[in-house]
């Protein structure tokens, strides 16, 4: 089973410091790592290749240096990494990006199964995945929490998974055919640690590096430009909201506080309705 | 003719909450571009009665495509039908829940359809003179609001986070069109078979649709004491919560874990019990309506967030909360939980 994982580098952590002047972000002195959810979806497509055999390559579209993201993933066990970059990648939203991503995956040649995470952790939309099952028209299943191959090695046309996805009213069991495109959550593997020989193999590891002059592309597709969605303003919400704190270190205090408690929310119309007087 | 869409949700035949807050949204985007709101019911066995309540509380016209085929969620068949539509009625936008199947089916369409899409929006409202569509959405675990327009393409297409609005009252002297839309054959992907749901989960929690969500963490120090914010949730009608940490722990299953790799939610009312806030934590609660935290470290981050803390201990506290909410009912329904078609 060939398995193809596209990853994204994020700020290594969700705590991004805001410049109040300009509202962006400030970059300089944050490090960087895969994105968190993305190892999820690395440790599922190597516990199907352990299982199944074949291969295991991710993908990612970033800055050059983006490609120390996918250096760590071999390091986890992934046998290679394709890095998109270009500058005229720059500033595509999700609707470009999973349109450039779907192109260097068609590059990539024959696979059975995309294995994403549910969502990045910095930009938090979850679209990439099922945009790019859209335009490579694969069957698609999201949240899921796990994977089961059914008829791995039957003829093409009759291989299957089985998944379950975490949704609001429990675990919807899915039927895919394959080639499929997966996303997954946490539930689904516990992601292991790299280990020095994969680090070895990763130092050493050829990545190739595609611009925009190496793929199929649509121009008018592609970066800022290309992208339908234009962010207009960034504000920082204040992230305090100054409430009211209560120290309570007796009884009578715990008492007292669970009294202005059950006030406060009176008042904002949270309590139980058979609360109300 | 350029509506304001919405689609609304449903589970086995049952329409949810979420398809009449995403109603009072787009009635208020409708009436300030001076175009119709319709409501898309995809499903089955929606009833009349269901259909009627659409256009009760604000839909102009309600296309109603109903078919066992469409019963579950499967993006494929979703997406060909939605995309479909799209094309041949052209909608000016169109609102879904931000869902595991708004989630889902919206990108999807919005790839097929050449549509920006803005994911998980709490504001929305329309630009003077352009009337293009102003979407706000947290980003980057909530420490920013980011507002994008999609000013060249059509239609424009939004997330909305469930429990972000109300739905509207019911207004019967509303009157509208209920339509009936037929399922063709050539929309139906049989690539992906729904197989239905599995029926051996125990202790499974709806935790977005919750009202209420009590959520416990570290400090709640053991397993067995989750009975305590449990008994404390059926109080409220409302859902429990956890941490990463309390997860990681197996104190509670992972369909409870709230933040960056749980879940994220919206609650009108949320009870952070010895949490300590990490901003993984925090990512998955900011846009609660009502924040409460208690715990016995004054250093919590989760006090810095909350509208009201109670530094103390929150066995006591908790006892004491549920003690005292306990004494006051007679026994009647709480209000949180209530499903969607029953306030007369």
């Amino acid at each position: 089973m060939d398995i193809i994982v596209p990853i994204k580098q994020v700020p290594e952590t969700s705590n991004v410091r805001m410049d109040p002047k300009t509202g962006t972000m400030i970059r300089a002195g944050v490090g960087t790592v895969v994105n968190p959810l993305d190892l999820y979806a690395i440790e599922a497509a190597l516990r199907l290749k352990e299982a199944h055999g074949g291969s295991v390559t991710t993908v990612t579209m970033g800055p050059r240096s983006a490609e120390k993201a996918l250096r760590e993933a071999i390091a986890m066990g992934c046998d290679g990494g394709v890095l998109i970059t270009d500058r005229a990648f720059a500033g595509s939203d999700t609707w470009v990006t999973s349109y450039t991503i779907s192109q260097a995956i068609k590059k990539m040649g024959r696979f059975d199964l995309i294995v994403a995470g549910e969502r990045a952790t910095d930009g938090d939309t979850g679209q990439v995945g099922p945009g790019i099952a859209a335009w490579l028209d694969l069957p698609l299943a999201t949240y899921v929490a796990k994977v089961e191959v059914l008829r791995a090695d039957g003829a093409s046309s009759e291989r299957a998974l089985r998944v379950e996805r975490l949704v609001e009213e429990g675990y919807q069991v899915l039927e895919l055919a394959l080639p499929a495109l997966v996303t997954v959550v946490k539930e689904v593997a516990a992601p292991r640690l790299p280990t020095l020989r994969g680090k070895k193999r990763s130092k050493a590891a050829e990545i190739p590096v595609w611009g925009s002059q190496d793929m199929d592309l649509e121009v008018s597709f592609l970066g800022l430009k290309g992208s339908p969605t234009k962010v207009v303003k960034v504000a920082t919400p204040k992230v305090t909201r100054g409430g009211t704190i209560l120290v309570a270190d007796d009884e009578e205090a715990v008492s007292d506080a669970v009294e202005q408690l059950l006030g406060f929310l009176a008042e904002r119309d949270l309590l139980p309705r058979r609360g109300r007087a | 003719m350029s509506f304001v869409w919405t689609l609304a949700e449903q589970h086995a035949g049952r329409l949810k909450e979420v398809s009449f807050e995403l109603l009072s949204r787009g009635r208020t985007l409708a009436d300030k571009l001076d175009t119709k709101l319709a409501s898309l019911v995809i499903g089955d066995e929606v009833d009349d009665e269901q259909l009627q309540e659409l256009v009760w509380r604000g839909a102009d016209e309600v296309y109603s495509i109903q078919d066992p085929r469409l019963a579950s969620f499967v993006c494929e068949t979703y997406s060909n039908l939605l995309s479909h539509l799209v094309k041949t009625y052209q909608p000016s936008v169109i609102l879904a829940a931000a869902t595991s199947t708004g989630r889902t089916l919206m990108p999807h369409v919005a790839v097929r359809v050449h549509a920006g899409l803005t994911a998980d929006c709490t504001e929305l409202d329309i630009e003077e003179g352009t009337g293009n569509l102003l979407q706000t959405r947290p980003a980057i675990g909530g420490n920013i609001m980011a507002t994008i327009k999609t000013p060249d393409h059509r239609p424009q297409m939004a997330t909305v986070r469930p429990k972000s609005s109300r739905p509207l009252p019911q207004d019967r002297s509303r009157v509208g069109k209920v339509i009936a839309v037929p399922l063709d054959d050539w929309l139906v992907d049989e690539r992906v078979v729904a197989k239905g749901y599995r029926s051996d989960v125990q202790d499974f929690v709806n935790l977005e649709e919750a009202e209420v969500v009590v959520a416990g963490g570290r400090g709640m120090k053991r397993a067995e004491h989750f009975g305590l914010l449990r008994a404390l949730a059926e109080e409220f009608g409302g859902a429990v919560g956890a941490t990463r940490d309390a997860v990681d722990r197996g104190w509670i299953g992972y369909p409870h874990q709230v933040g960056l790799s749980g879940k994220t939610i919206s609650p009108r009312l949320y009870v952070g019990a010895g949490i300590s806030g990490a901003i993984q934590h925090l990512a998955g609660i900011k846009t609660s309506e009502t924040i409460v935290s208690i715990n016995s470290d004054p250093d919590a981050s989760l006090h810095k967030v909350a509208d009201f803390g109670i530094v103390g201990d929150l066995f006591q506290v908790l006892e004491e909360l549920r003690r005292r909410l306990a004494e006051t009912s007679p026994g009647e329904q709480g209000t949180a939980g209530r499903d969607a078609g029953s306030e007369k």
